[in-house]
């Protein structure tokens, strides 16, 4: 309400001042209808603000709780990573604006580590992104190559983000589960295996692309030659793309081997790969991935890069170049880390497993990657006094966290609406732990199961 | 069987005739640093183009970074909250808190993005959708106008204007304006948002508290955000004041400022960016950046938060970086605006950033002038300038609308956040041209 000063006493005056108030106050009314969308999002993020791990590790930061939830190694990085980034830092020039679709040292050591793996040519400028983490390659794959109308297959379970980013582009997730051929009863991540029939009734006209991830988060299966060559097939007769998320690569066990699907005829054409530093070298933190494709593919993603971000860190990218050249140096001697963290891990892998069928629970070994999923409902706890609408694992995991002290994630939180039923009895639990760590996870196990004998 | 073939190949032929990428790329391919920093790295040069100190970044941030990686918390490898590393946006919630007088809650009102280049993204893909208009003062920082279109958006130009300068005196950045009237009328009821870059890459205009007001009056009335990149936030010369618009009447609840580690701490290649706003709008950009990038690199962020903290206990004081620096910074604009005016171009004189654009429609170039090329007479002069004069540049060109480009292309953009070395051989190479041209 304006005040209308004494002073204006003339009628027309008045009169006018009254007009004014009025036209300002519908204009305020008017301004608030519209306030209200002119500060509503854009519609390309509808519905995509929940994320699992903001809220899962926000609920894991409490020191006390024993976290082997969210994949975040509390093992040190091999001193020689850390010692570069030093290194690195200490370099004037290393701490300016570098090349923008990747450093040149690290994109052509990258290119000689990836020419010697799939046995063709890599062009270090044209065939590879370096983005920030595997992460950032998704992000740029998707907003390069998928948009409004497209089709996308997710392979349930799936990494949360898988989802959302199709979204996001524009494109309609289409879902297929992995499912246990021992019908309940698996005892390795071989058993989650892709029925072909139903894999090949989900692609279409519409579909651009697959999404693969192998090894494969959260169950931790390896795909076999055989069944890449059942997607090949299928991304070859229908001309769709693959995006192959290989992050956990150099991380498969006895008897198991990585294949990259690129390297499958018809298949470097159509597919972009994806590796990650963090879990390369333990570094999570570093946050830097790369995409590898063909140039036509490639220089899509290096326009998204262009217009995001534009480039990545220098030092980072330095170190992590210093670093691959050291391990290239000896890709075929046993000491390469490549190698010998997947040794400790698989070390790790098996401690896991035996603590968790020490307490009676029948968990899933993997074959590759370090998550590891369990069946909890054997133990049958009470949570009907969890009153909130949420999948069984999620409220599993809560009650967990809060009374048990120790945290994991819930396996639904990699499903789509769906498959809930069908996965919420599993939860995730990470082994790229260090022993100490594993120490306090056993401690908390073995009470838990006296408690319940 | 046939007919499930020929199905087949119509499905193939529709799928191999339509692009393989997505449609939101189209137009967004080309980029002036992909195409100038490439050029400057092919021939030997002294490169004043690409925006970044070729001097370290101050001890107190390396020691920092170097601390930070080689350490004992060998969790500074590992990641770091999502929105940003707790340590940084806490001081950063702080400090910036106490210069726009307002309470500002380091978890929902700040978020750390990959350089500001990546804030600026995330401000376009959370707020800006198809149908929505986005205005843009030129000349701008060339990545606007793409990441406008790439979010669906439309992109309304504005250009400042350049008066003509006081008899004697020397055109500077502040004589560049906007004409109000003109402003007023680019604000539709479709405007979604202003970008406002204040210091202005590539002028170096320091938008004064009235320009500001009038820009924020605007935005008040149309209900219209604000994306303020404030990255050169410290470089202001001549004893000018950086004012942060969202510390106007009814601005902050609609702005969203963005700062840069890089040009903080001159330490471009850390890619350590940051926002603050009012949580009902951070928390879309919160929504864009968990499903971009997720987490930004740890190590980098303990680091420039230890440099907020010691530049926060000496604020103001002589032996702050944010003191210091604009102060080597105005010596060394001096320096080359001289060196500029001696050879016959003329410099415009930026009140704020690492940049000056020089006018070059009175030097007698070696390079004609062609109305009918395509390509803009300010970038064939670079190019020209790299390989025979070993002396790199920006085209400010690049810096306009394809509108404009005509209108504006006798200018090209020098960077001066260099070393005394660097400098000084851009001089003599300039001297050396001069002579080239009148004899000695």
């Amino acid at each position: 309400m304006l005040f209308v000063p004494q002073r204006f006493l003339c009628l027309g005056i008045r009169t006018q001042l009254l007009k004014t108030v009025s036209s300002l106050r519908s204009f305020r009314f008017s301004a608030l209808a519209t306030m209200a969308s002119k500060h509503k999002n854009a519609k390309r993020i509808e519905g995509l603000d929940s994320n699992v791990w903001v809220e899962f590790t926000k609920v894991a930061a409490d020191p006390s709780i024993v976290n082997l939830g969210q994949g975040l190694p509390d093992i040190s990085p091999p001193s020689y990573v850390k010692e570069e980034l030093a290194k690195a830092a200490a370099v004037d020039r290393l701490n300016q604006y570098t090349r923008g679709f990747g450093h040149p040292a690290l994109v052509k050591v990258l290119s000689q580590v990836y020419e010697k793996i799939c046995g063709r040519k890599i062009d270090p400028y044209t065939d590879i992104l370096v983005t920030v983490g595997g992460y950032g390659s998704l992000f740029s794959a998707m907003q390069a190559l998928i948009e409004e109308g497209d089709e996308v297959i997710i392979i349930e379970p799936f990494y949360d983000c898988y989802e959302p980013m199709v979204k996001m582009a524009g494109a309609k997730p289409v879902f297929i589960p992995l499912r246990d051929k021992k019908a309940g009863n698996s005892a390795s991540s071989a058993d989650w295996v892709l029925d072909p029939t139903e894999l090949a009734s989900k692609f279409n006209s519409k579909t651009k692309a697959i999404i693969l991830n192998t090894p494969h988060n959260p169950i931790g299966k390896v795909y076999t030659k055989e069944e890449l060559q059942l997607i090949a097939d299928l991304c070859i007769k229908h001309d769709s793309l693959c995006i192959s998320d290989e992050v956990y690569e150099w991380l498969v066990y006895t008897g198991n081997k990585h294949i990259k699907i690129a390297t499958l005829p018809g298949m470097w054409e159509r597919t972009v790969t994806i590796g990650s530093a963090g879990k390369t070298y333990s570094v999570t933190g570093w946050k830097l991935g790369w995409s590898i494709g063909p140039q036509h593919l490639i220089k899509h993603l290096q326009v998204v890069q262009q217009n995001t971000l534009y480039t990545c860190s220098t030092p980072l990218q330095e170190a992590l170049a210093q670093a691959f050249l050291i391990d290239f140096k000896r890709m075929d001697d046993p000491d390469c880390y490549f190698y010998s963290l997947s040794r400790e891990l698989e070390g790790k892998r098996n401690r896991m497993a035996q603590l968790l069928q020490e307490v009676g629970l029948k968990p899933v070994i993997p074959d590759g990657g370090y998550f590891m999923i369990v069946d909890v409902s054997a133990l049958d706890v009470d949570l009907s006094d969890m009153v909130e609408d949420r999948p069984y694992d999620y409220k599993f995991v809560t009650w967990m966290i809060k009374s048990k002290k120790l945290s994991a994630i819930p396996l639904t939180a990699f499903c789509g609406l769906e498959t809930k039923e069908q996965f919420e009895k599993y939860i995730r639990f990470c082994f790229i732990k260090q022993d100490s760590t594993l120490d306090a996870a056993e401690m908390i196990l073995k009470k838990w199961s006296k408690q319940t004998a | 069987m046939m007919a499930q073939l020929t199905g087949n190949c119509n499905e193939m032929e529709a799928k191999m005739s339509r692009p393989v990428q997505a449609q939101r790329l189209e137009g967004l391919d080309k980029n002036v640093w992909v195409e100038f920093v490439k050029l400057a790295a092919t021939y030997p040069t002294v490169n004043l183009g690409q925006g970044f100190p070729d001097f370290s970044p101050p001890d107190f941030v390396k020691e920092a970074f170097v601390k930070a990686v080689s350490g004992e918390n060998a969790m500074l490898h590992q990641y770091t909250r999502v929105f940003g590393h707790p340590a940084l946006v806490t001081i950063l919630a702080r400090f910036f808190g106490k210069l726009l007088g307002q309470d500002i809650d380091p978890l929902t009102n700040v978020m750390v993005t990959v350089g500001a280049y990546e804030a600026l993204f995330c401000c376009f893909q959370a707020l800006v959708d198809s149908g929505d208009e986005v205005i843009i003062i030129e000349p701008y920082f060339d990545c606007y106008e793409p990441m406008v279109k790439m979010a669906g958006g439309t992109p309304v130009f504005i250009p400042l204007r350049p008066k003509t300068p006081a008899p004697g005196k020397l055109m500077s950045s502040g004589d560049w304006q906007l004409d109000p009237a003109e402003l007023a009328s680019k604000f539709t009821r479709r405007t979604k948002a202003i970008v406002l870059n204040s210091p202005n890459n590539p002028l170096g205009k320091v938008f004064s508290k009235k320009e500001m007001e009038i820009i924020a009056d605007l935005c008040v009335k149309h209900d219209v955000l604000c994306f303020s990149d404030e990255v050169y936030e410290w470089l202001v010369y001549d004893g000018k004041k950086h004012i942060r618009i969202a510390s106007l009447p009814g601005m902050w609840d609609r702005t969203i400022t963005i700062g840069s580690a890089g040009k903080t701490f001159s330490a471009t290649g850390w890619k350590v960016g940051w926002m603050f706003g009012p949580d009902h709008l951070v928390k879309h950009l919160r929504t864009v950046h968990q499903n971009c990038v997720y987490h930004c690199p740890t190590a980098a962020q303990e680091a420039v938060a230890q440099g907020f903290q010691r530049e926060f206990e000496h604020y103001g004081k002589p032996e702050s970086y944010f003191v210091q620096l604009p102060q080597e910074l105005q010596q060394k604009r001096d320096r080359l605006v001289q060196s500029l005016l001696a050879v016959g171009m003329k410099p415009i004189i930026p009140e704020g950033t690492y940049f000056l654009i020089a006018d070059l429609s009175d030097f007698k170039a070696e390079v004609p002038n062609l109305p009918d090329c395509e390509e803009p007479y300010d970038s064939r002069f670079i190019k020209w300038m790299i390989k025979n004069k070993g002396l790199a540049a920006i085209p400010v060109s690049a810096f306009y609308s394809t509108a404009q480009k005509r209108n504006f292309d006798h200018l090209i953009r020098f960077c001066f956040v260099k070393e005394e070395a660097t400098l000084k051989a851009a001089e003599d190479i300039l001297q050396q041209w001069k002579l080239k041209k009148t004899g000695p």
